[in-house]
């Protein structure tokens, strides 16, 4: 251990355009940083991200022959990738690069100080070169991928994943925790905006995955157990007959799905015979068992787009509204429909069409507000009073009505709390799984290898489930058809010396990357360890260390911070 | 030689790159090729994206560079489609790389002949807010960085020719043409805007200070022409109360376009908390007719924007914007629906959010392509319930905006659908020796 006497540092640092050198004064920074230990190279960059840069780095590694390189920028979280790609394309090992952060740290934190992020600029680069002497070459560790995906969920999400990663040649297993296959278009009468049989667009795709020979579905299964890691996950199913059956996949999907709110005691449901919610309405549809209306009173919103509690909007319900309200009237011309809505959301190319053709077809919309949502005032011989405040009208109308709808939100599995633990893959704020990136991984977990598609991951409908369910399919491939992958270097190692077996890693690593041995000593299964520390930061005989953050090269960057002389 | 695995991505925006770099990951052979100098599409052009407030071109860059870097990814930048043969499995593809007349192996885009360049144009990536030269890097994270010279506008004098320290351009260049053999096609051709000249009422075209959106976006850009500095273009005044008028062509029952664009609700948001956030004293109000907050968090994102920074939530369509000879104020003249009445509110500077639109080239590609476009141009997908990604010419995939309006996470979604479809012709096509690359 100690500082690589050989150790050649070349410095890169990054004007970001005007994002850090209108702040920072960086030629200044270059001048600082060359007069630093070991650093034998130092540039400015207009962007040093840019191919250009890129091209920077590798000619300064071939000239200068470095065998560190920093590069003083942003966050390593965006960009760090990207560098430690280009040294290992010039020949340096990936791990003897490190970054300093001096646009976020420094050209945005301080930018109506110009001179004091200049000189915390040239703090974070000493830092940074105190911790680059210290660098050790790390490799990433090859795992084998076992060519098979587990889809959870038999839904029209979980099948089309299925079935198109069966095409791609992979072999596919669903468990689905029902009796058979199908999901919440099982349900449904008619799909908007096609207004296609929902049984008509289910069945030939569950007869697919039935008969698709690279398929294996096990119905009335939930998964109880998931051990390992991309490429190789062994998982523990729970039949229906109580036993359990062991599968070895690669990667996993979840496309669980999602359930309709039940509005228990929201405008007397439950109470009144007459209160439904749309689900229920679509039952009736689809059994042909709609009783006549004179009058049907459709409420938006019922327990979403919700102060606190169901803060979000549930997205299919105004489009799902206005399809029962046109089956109601093709089937009933003659009865009154109205929809109260708070803000429509026909959104799209095709969803706006619908609410015309509806409004068109003598469908009534009132816009109410939150402050004064609609009541039932009073009941008489099985018929509901609604009042609401027409804001458009500005008054309130009552309207008479025999048959209320309350369109209620999508809400999460109450098993997803359960499978997201099993998986170890977190939720977000109202239940639903919480994906990778909002923006650009919208489909992947943050956990290597599992991916989500469907309502289990927010509500959506029909062609918007299909669309995430290909893209699962693409994604959960890649491992799959790679037969191999490498992971991550920087992981904890054990000291066995100074282990004394308390297992305080062991409960929190959030990966389940540690188990402890026959000896009692703990032990760590790399591929699984994602480096995130805390097993480190928590032992109490400080006998866990990390790769690439060692206690020597933290202390280092440490007393560099403080302006000591390098050690 | 080599076997016939290849897959052609038409449009280098952020749907088209997804749709390559899953394919190049699973070792397929991807040609991403892109009309412009430069890939990264309307995404670049974004300061900060919704709801997470990610700085775009800070999450977007790293994945340019990945396209230009990967080892099965060809980039064909400043090249366009001519013709295409053949079925799903064995597409011939002949395609046109139009002369940048730059040598691309010896520039290295430092861009010391765009400040010798004499020509001043506007600058398309800042909506025209701001000026390019007639050799020119797009933008400065440009992928490809090479830089291009515009022949339109190129008065031949020669002076990059004598300052280029690369020997990098070569005004005699002539376009190129491209034969490639692939499997599939995926086509992300993305979005433009509606020209809300059409919209004569709100002065678009004749106010400056009224602007559409993705102009006020480069406004708000550190990289846009104002080094983002929120100013009215007319007087450099810091304006103090902006006003967003939602549906600019868009949800229109009078002949523009009848469909909602998607997104407009929540960038408009984001636009307005980015101003806050430059300004807090500058009032911002947005003229809606619906709150469109379908997706994950956006409800969240608006409760935010209204509650912590007091954006002001109108329901009202506008009838009318008129410039105040005088005082320079623009003058919007609107319905509130809910508090009722015919209102006037002042503003110095109006955002319009226009409709998006299909690309123009979409009929071209179209037929060339032999796929079918709905009323809209927008690609028309198999079956919109179950092969949204399909068209209706087999082994030919659309993803992102040109399949309809969709944002970032939706489009990024698809791409990925589209690199699965594609994965499965492959799969299902007996590989055979195809001659392949460059004629």
């Amino acid at each position: 251990m100690g500082v690589d006497e050989k150790a050649r540092i070349g410095v890169f640092i990054c004007h970001c355009g005007t994002n850090i050198g209108g702040v920072v004064d960086v030629p200044k920074v270059v001048e600082y940083a060359k007069t630093l230990p070991n650093v034998v190279y130092a540039e400015a960059n207009l962007y040093t991200c840019s191919s250009e840069g890129i091209s920077k780095i590798k000619e300064g590694i071939a000239k200068y022959n470095l065998n560190r390189v920093i590069v003083a920028s942003c966050t390593p979280r965006t960009h760090g990738p990207l560098f430690r790609t280009a040294c290992e394309e010039a020949g340096v090992n990936k791990y003897l690069f490190e970054m300093a952060n001096i646009r976020d740290q420094c050209s945005w934190a301080h930018m109506h100080e110009p001179e004091k992020a200049t000189e915390k600029a040239k703090d974070l680069v000493r830092m940074a070169v105190a911790k680059a002497r210290l660098l050790k070459p790390l490799e990433e560790p090859e795992i084998d991928v076992t060519p098979s995906a587990l889809v959870i969920g038999g839904g029209i999400s979980g099948m089309t994943a299925a079935l198109c990663l069966a095409h791609q040649g992979f072999k596919v297993h669903i468990i689905e925790k029902g009796p058979e296959l199908g999901g919440m278009l099982k349900h449904l009468y008619r799909l908007y905006p096609t207004m296609e049989d929902a049984s008509e667009k289910l069945n030939p795709i569950a007869n697919a995955v039935k008969s698709n020979k690279g398929i294996d579905v096990l119905t009335s299964s939930v998964v109880k157990q998931v051990k390992g890691f991309i490429g190789n996950f062994e998982v523990t199913v729970q039949r229906g007959n109580g036993e359990n059956t062991n599968l070895n996949v690669g990667t996993i999907i979840v496309a669980t799905g999602a359930v309709d709110f039940e509005p228990v005691g929201m405008y007397g449901y439950g109470r009144y015979d007459s209160v439904i919610t749309q689900l229920q309405l679509e039952q009736l549809l689809k059994k042909g068992e709609l009783k006549r209306p004179e009058r049907v009173v459709m409420i938006q919103c019922v327990g979403a787009r919700e102060e606190k509690g169901r803060t979000y909007c549930s997205r299919i319900c105004c489009m799902n509204a206005i399809k029962n309200a046109l089956l109601i009237k093709e089937l009933y011309p003659e009865a009154d429909v109205y929809i109260l809505f708070r803000d429509l959301q026909t959104y799209g190319r095709e969803y706006e069409g619908y609410y015309l053709d509806a409004r068109r077809g003598f469908i009534e919309f009132i816009k109410y507000t939150p402050e004064r949502p609609p009541e039932i005032v009073s009941e008489l011989g099985g018929k509901l009073t609604v009042r609401v405040y027409d804001s458009l009208l500005g008054s309130d109308i009552e309207i008479e009505s025999d048959l209320i709808v309350l369109s209620t939100p999508l809400v999460p599995h109450e098993e997803a709390k359960e499978l997201s633990q099993v998986l170890k893959v977190p939720l977000g704020p109202n239940g639903f799984f919480f994906e990778a990136h909002v923006k650009l991984r919208p489909i992947d977990f943050a956990t290597d290898g599992i991916y989500v598609c469907g309502t289990a991951h927010s509500p959506k409908d029909t062609a918007e489930s299909v669309s995430q369910a290909f893209g699962v399919a693409s994604r959960a491939a890649i491992p799959l058809a790679l037969k191999h992958l490498r992971t991550e270097a920087i992981t904890a190692v054990v000291d066995e010396n100074l282990c004394s077996g308390c297992g305080t890693c062991v409960k929190l690593c959030p990966y389940g990357a540690i188990e402890k041995d026959d000896m009692g000593i703990a032990r760590v299964t790399e591929v699984v360890c994602k480096g995130c520390g805390v097993c480190a930061a928590s032992c109490p005989e400080r006998a866990i260390a990390m790769h690439h953050f060692t206690d020597e090269q933290v202390t280092a960057q440490a007393l560099a911070a403080l302006g000591r002389t390098f050690v | 030689m080599s076997k016939n695995e290849g897959i052609l991505v038409i449009g280098g925006g952020i749907a088209g790159m997804q749709a390559s770099l899953d394919l190049a990951d699973r070792g397929l052979k991807v040609y991403l090729i892109e009309k412009s100098p430069s890939i990264g599409g309307r995404m670049a052009q974004l300061d900060k994206t919704f709801p997470t407030m990610d700085c775009s071109m800070c999450i977007l860059a790293p994945k340019m560079i990945e396209c230009l870097r990967h080892p099965n990814i060809t980039l064909l930048a400043y090249s366009e489609v001519q013709e295409v043969s053949g079925s799903a499995g064995n597409f011939t593809v002949k395609i046109l790389k139009k002369p940048r007349f730059i040598d691309e192996d010896k520039c290295t885009g430092c861009g010391v002949c765009a400040q010798h360049c004499p020509v001043e144009v506007p600058n398309e990536f800042d909506m025209g807010l701001g000026f390019r030269k007639a050799i020119y890097v797009p933008f400065p994270q440009a992928v490809p960085l090479k830089c291009t010279i515009d022949e339109e506008n190129c008065l031949k004098c020669g002076l990059c020719e004598r300052i280029c320290g690369a020997g990098a351009v070569d005004l005699d260049q002539q376009p190129e043409i491209v034969n490639l053999t692939v499997g599939v096609i995926i086509v992300a051709t993305g979005f433009e805007l509606f020209d809300s000249r059409r919209i004569s009422e709100y002065g678009y075209g004749r106010y400056q200070d009224v602007l559409t959106s993705l102009e006020f976006e480069r406004l708000l850009s550190a990289s846009g022409p104002t080094g983002g500095h929120i100013v009215r273009l007319s007087d450099g005044r810091i304006p103090r109360r902006i006003v967003f008028i939602q549906c600019v062509g868009s949800r229109s029952q009078r002949g523009e376009l009848p469909y909602c664009s998607s997104v407009c609700c929540m960038y408009a948001t984001k636009e307005a908390l980015l101003i806050k956030e430059h300004n807090p004293k500058c009032e911002v109000y947005i003229l809606y007719m619906d709150l469109r907050v379908f997706g994950k968090g956006f409800q969240e994102f608006i409760n935010k924007a209204r509650d912590e920074y007091g954006v002001k939530y109108i329901k009202g369509r506008p009838s009318s914007i008129e410039k105040d000879p005088e005082t320079g104020e623009l003058l919007i003249r609107y319905e509130d629906t809910i508090e009722h009445g015919i209102r006037e509110i002042e503003a110095d500077l109006v955002v319009l959010c226009p409709a998006l639109i299909p690309t123009r080239d979409n009929r071209k590609l179209a037929k060339i392509l032999n796929i079918e476009l709905d009323e809209y141009d927008f690609f028309k997908a198999e079956d919109t319930l179950l092969a949204p990604i399909n068209t209706s010419a087999p082994g030919v995939f659309i993803c992102g905006y040109c399949q309809g309006p969709k944002d970032i996470p939706e489009s990024v979604a698809q791409a990925s659908g589209a690199a699965a479809r594609a994965a499965e012709i492959i799969a299902s096509t007996p590989k055979g020796e195809v001659k392949n690359g460059s004629g």
